[in-house]
Parts: C-alpha cells; sequence; structure tokens
C-alpha cells in the first residue's frame, strides 16, 4: 500500500518534470492574470479612495513592493529548476522578468509624474544627493536594456553567449533594488531585510552550483 | 412648496450626558467579558469638549480632515505602519492618568488628568504640522500652553531644560514589544521653547477628546519643530539642568537633532526638506522656515548656526 502511493507520487513528479504545450499555455494564462492582481488591487483601492491620507506615497510603495518581489521570483526560477527538474519552469521566467520590469516602471512613473510632477531641477538633485535615489535610478535605467532583449528575435539577432551576459545584470540589479529599499527605511528594517535574505539564499545557491560544476 | 421641518425635541426629551454614559457603561458590563473586550475600553476619543474657546486664527491653510488626521500617524509604540495606531490604540488605557512634574522645581507634583483638564482655559489652536518625513496637516487642536502648567511647579534657575517622558507600557503599546526604539519614547525642549506661549499642551482635536491615534490623553504640540519633537501619551515632565538625550537622537544621532526646527535649507541625511507633501494636495508646497511660525519663534535662537544646531 505504501509502496504503491509512493510509487504514484513518484509518476506524478515524472509527469511535472515535462509538461505538454496546452498545460503549459494555461499556466502562463494563469501566472499572467495572477501577475495582475497586485496592479488590479492597487487600481480599485484608488477608484474607491481606499489608498489612506497619502495616496501616493502607498502607490510608490506598493510598486516598488511587487518589483522586488519579481524579481526575487525571475530569480527563484533557476535555483528551482535545479532542485526540481521542471525544466518547463524557464519557459516561465521571461514573463516573471517583464513583470518586474512592469512593476518598475509603474514605481518609476510614479515618482516622475505623480510625486516630482516633471521637476525635472528636484529630481536631478535627487539622484545626486538622496543615496537611495542615486541608486534606485541606475537600478530601473539597467532593467530597460533586459526588457528590451527579451524576445526570440533579439536572442538571435544578440547571440545566446552575450544575451546571457547581458542578463547576468540581473545579479546587481537585484542588488541594488534592495538597496534602494534598505536606505530609504526610516527605522523599521523588517520589510528590506525580509528581501535581502530571500535574495541572499537565491545568490548563495547559485554560488554552491557554480562552485559544485568547477570542482566537478 | 411645503419645507419638511424636523419637529423640535424638547429638552426634557434629550439624556443627560451622565446618564447616557451611564446607559452605555450599562449595556457594556450586561455584553459580558467577551465583548467589552472588543470595545474600545476607557477610551473616550470623539466626546466633544466643553467650554473650549473657539480659534479666531485665520489661516489661510485648509484644515486636514479628521479622517486622515486619525487615520495617517507615525506613532510607532503602535507600530511603525501609517495606519498602525488607529488600527492598534484601541488598547490604550486613559483613565485613571497621571502626569508626574519634577526635577528642577519648587513644587514637584503630580498631576490627575481630571486636574489637568481644567488646569487652564481651552483653547482651540489650528497649527501647521509638519512631519520630518516630507508631508504635512493642518490640525485644530484643543488645548492650552505648557507654560501654564510649567509655572505651577516653579521651575528653578537649575531647570534650563524641559524632558518629556511616554507611557511604556508593551501590554497596551504594543508596538513597545519590538526594539524600533529605546523605550519609553523620550523627547525634550529648551526651557525658553517649552514656556513659548506657541508650545501646546493639547487634550484633543476638532473640539473632542484627541483619540488614542493621536497621543491620548495628553500629548505637547510644538508646531515650529519636526512631529516627532511633539511628544505623546506623556506620563512624566522632568525639569533638568543638562540637554536631555531624546529617542530619535539616540536611535541616529547623524539625522536627528536635538532642536530639529523646521528648515527647508537643512536637508535630513537622506532627503530634501526643501518641500512637503500637503495631506490631500498634488502637488508639493515650499516648506516654510520654522514652519511659517518664524515671526514668533526665530528669536529664540539668534546667534546659533541651525545648519549645525539642527
Amino acid at each position: 500500500m505504501t509502496q504503491h502511493s509512493a510509487e504514484g507520487t513518484r509518476t506524478k513528479v515524472k509527469n511535472l518534470k515535462t509538461l505538454n504545450n496546452t498545460v503549459l499555455s494555461w499556466l502562463k494564462i494563469s501566472v499572467f492574470l495572477i501577475a495582475l492582481i497586485p496592479l488590479t488591487k492597487l487600481a480599485i483601492n484608488a477608484y474607491t479612495d481606499n489608498l489612506g491620507a497619502n495616496p501616493i506615497e502607498k502607490i510608490t510603495h506598493i510598486t516598488g513592493y511587487w518589483t522586488l518581489s519579481f524579481l526575487l521570483i525571475t530569480l527563484t526560477v533557476t535555483p528551482l529548476r535545479r532542485l526540481t527538474g521542471w525544466s518547463w519552469l524557464v519557459r516561465l521566467r521571461r514573463m516573471l522578468g517583464l513583470f518586474a520590469f512592469f512593476y518598475a516602471w509603474l514605481h518609476f512613473s510614479t515618482y516622475l509624474v505623480l510625486d516630482q510632477f516633471f521637476d525635472w531641477a528636484s529630481i536631478v538633485k535627487d539622484i545626486v544627493k538622496r543615496p537611495y535615489i542615486t541608486v534606485g535610478f541606475p537600478v530601473f535605467v539597467l532593467l530597460i536594456p533586459l526588457a528590451i532583449t527579451s524576445n526570440n528575435r533579439l536572442i538571435k539577432l544578440i547571440g545566446g553567449k552575450r544575451w546571457l551576459t547581458l542578463h547576468s545584470l540581473i545579479y546587481p540589479i537585484a542588488i541594488g533594488g534592495v538597496v534602494h529599499f534598505w536606505w530609504l527605511v526610516k527605522k523599521d528594517i523588517t520589510e528590506p531585510l525580509t528581501f535581502a535574505l530571500l535574495l541572499a539564499v537565491l545568490l548563495a545557491i547559485r554560488l554552491i552550483y557554480w562552485v559544485r560544476t568547477k570542482w566537478a | 412648496m411645503t419645507v419638511y421641518k424636523l419637529p423640535p425635541i424638547q429638552p426634557s426629551e434629550i439624556t443627560p450626558r451622565d446618564l447616557f454614559h451611564d446607559r452605555r457603561r450599562f449595556m457594556q458590563l450586561a455584553a459580558g467579558a467577551s465583548l467589552t473586550a472588543l470595545l474600545p475600553q476607557n477610551s473616550f476619543a470623539g466626546e466633544p469638549l466643553a467650554g473650549v474657546t473657539k480659534s479666531t486664527d485665520r489661516l489661510i491653510d485648509e484644515l486636514t480632515p479628521l479622517k486622515d488626521i486619525t487615520s495617517y500617524n507615525n506613532f510607532y509604540e503602535f507600530g511603525t505602519g501609517k495606519e498602525d495606531p488607529a488600527k492598534n490604540a484601541g488598547s490604550l488605557k486613559t483613565r485613571p492618568w497621571t502626569i508626574t512634574v519634577e526635577g528642577e522645581v519648587n513644587k514637584p507634583k503630580v498631576f490627575d488628568i481630571e486636574e489637568l483638564l481644567k488646569l487652564a482655559p481651552l483653547e482651540e489652536r489650528i497649527y501647521r504640522l509638519r512631519c520630518v518625513e516630507a508631508w504635512s496637516m493642518v490640525i485644530p487642536w484643543v488645548g492650552y500652553s505648557l507654560a501654564a502648567l510649567l509655572k505651577q511647579v516653579e521651575p528653578t534657575s537649575k531647570a534650563k531644560f524641559v524632558e518629556f517622558i511616554s507611557l511604556h507600557d508593551p501590554e497596551q503599546m504594543q508596538g513597545q514589544k519590538s526594539p524600533t526604539l529605546n523605550w519609553p519614547y523620550k523627547e525634550g525642549l529648551r526651557i525658553d521653547e517649552a514656556m513659548h506661549p506657541l508650545t501646546l499642551l493639547a487634550v484633543g482635536l476638532y473640539g473632542e477628546v484627541l483619540p488614542n491615534q493621536n497621543g491620548a490623553p495628553i500629548r505637547i504640540v510644538v508646531p515650529w519643530k519636526y512631529g516627532f519633537k511633539s511628544a505623546k501619551s506623556i506620563v512624566k515632565i522632568r525639569l533638568v539642568e543638562k540637554m536631555p538625550v531624546s529617542s530619535w537622537v539616540e536611535a541616529n544621532p547623524n539625522e536627528y537633532g536635538f532642536y530639529s526646527n523646521v528648515n527647508p535649507d537643512v536637508d535630513h541625511a537622506r532627503w530634501s526638506q526643501a518641500k512637503e507633501r500637503r495631506i490631500g494636495e498634488f502637488l508639493k508646497r515650499p516648506t516654510l522656515p520654522f514652519n511659517g511660525y518664524g515671526e514668533q519663534v526665530a528669536s529664540l535662537y539668534t546667534g546659533m548656526d541651525l545648519t549645525k544646531d539642527f
């Protein structure tokens, strides 16, 4: 009995390693819709005037929070694929990465339009003088080439190896993003600390794999 | 066209306040322990304060709505989120409450809250509040000048500074279960700042008893300084000879100074103080030196380098 159910689980795991295209398409649609939930909630709360006394601050915080979350989720794909053998996970990675950019773009637009209202002098001063913006701004700029090259045509054009090198920018981007959050918090660092620890785990797993392949 | 008029209510039909509250207390008792635990105990927020002299200040600034004043607070004793105090401050018991006034005074005394409410005539004071985080509000406080209280205890010539100490009780203030700041919250003023008529001992806002999340039952309001200088829910006032160390200075001396006067020319270590977002407004407005109270208070600081004594 026990052996039978163990075998059943094993078959399921085996099934999870390969997904047929129909299942994968449905999965992609689901992930796409789920990734839009934070934005939908934000839009509903904005429409129903439920963003509190300082809505601009709240929109900035929420879009920034989801940028970091999607960056970390994107970085989870490879370790998870290696640990589970679910190779199809990589086929969700591009969409997750693009959602990280999408929320980053919303975050930056909120700053540019709602917070500063195109006050360029003040923005330049922020970039030069405010350490968390000095870090945050280039992080956003670095995301742009990654987003632009996230399609098959450009991967072919650039060539796989160079594309990989370009996209390893995701590591400084993620680190910079967490630092950006850490430096703006007044006192309670619980949230940025959580992001930092999760990122550290994700990077550590990569380091372990890298060391093992080097020595192997 | 006939206009419907509300039937006049006979004075005899209106339940006297005391009776009304007796009735409420009775109902609360009857509702049993489980239900009463859910009710905000000993909190009288929202009750009108009697005998308040209305403000005659004609401030061009529009008042911030009560809802915003009571739902967007920095009161780390109840959590670090802006909405945490409104959510968590129900557990604060504002009765019984006393303030101990001690130190360099001839007549140290423990004041009961009921006594404090009657110590001087209650006035409405419409003040701008500028938070160090670059947002601001306009709040109609109710209270009287702190000087009225300090005069009663007769500060000695050694009383150079005044220290305010807030309640420390993690059972009532759940935010104090985490070491966000070194509890209890401590703030301080120079004696001349504390004695300045603008410095307010506040017990209410919008004509009503101070809501818990705004520092009930009694707090300080210093309108020309960043908000954190205005200590909330205070239990002790100490007159001292040496400059006291306030909680934020203790937490980060590079970013917060003892004086913390609102100053658009002296930036916070990590952000600009040149502009502020008035809650309810879209575009930021320029921040005024001393939060617009320069005419009244700038003379307190003549000869001082405010970029050094920030």
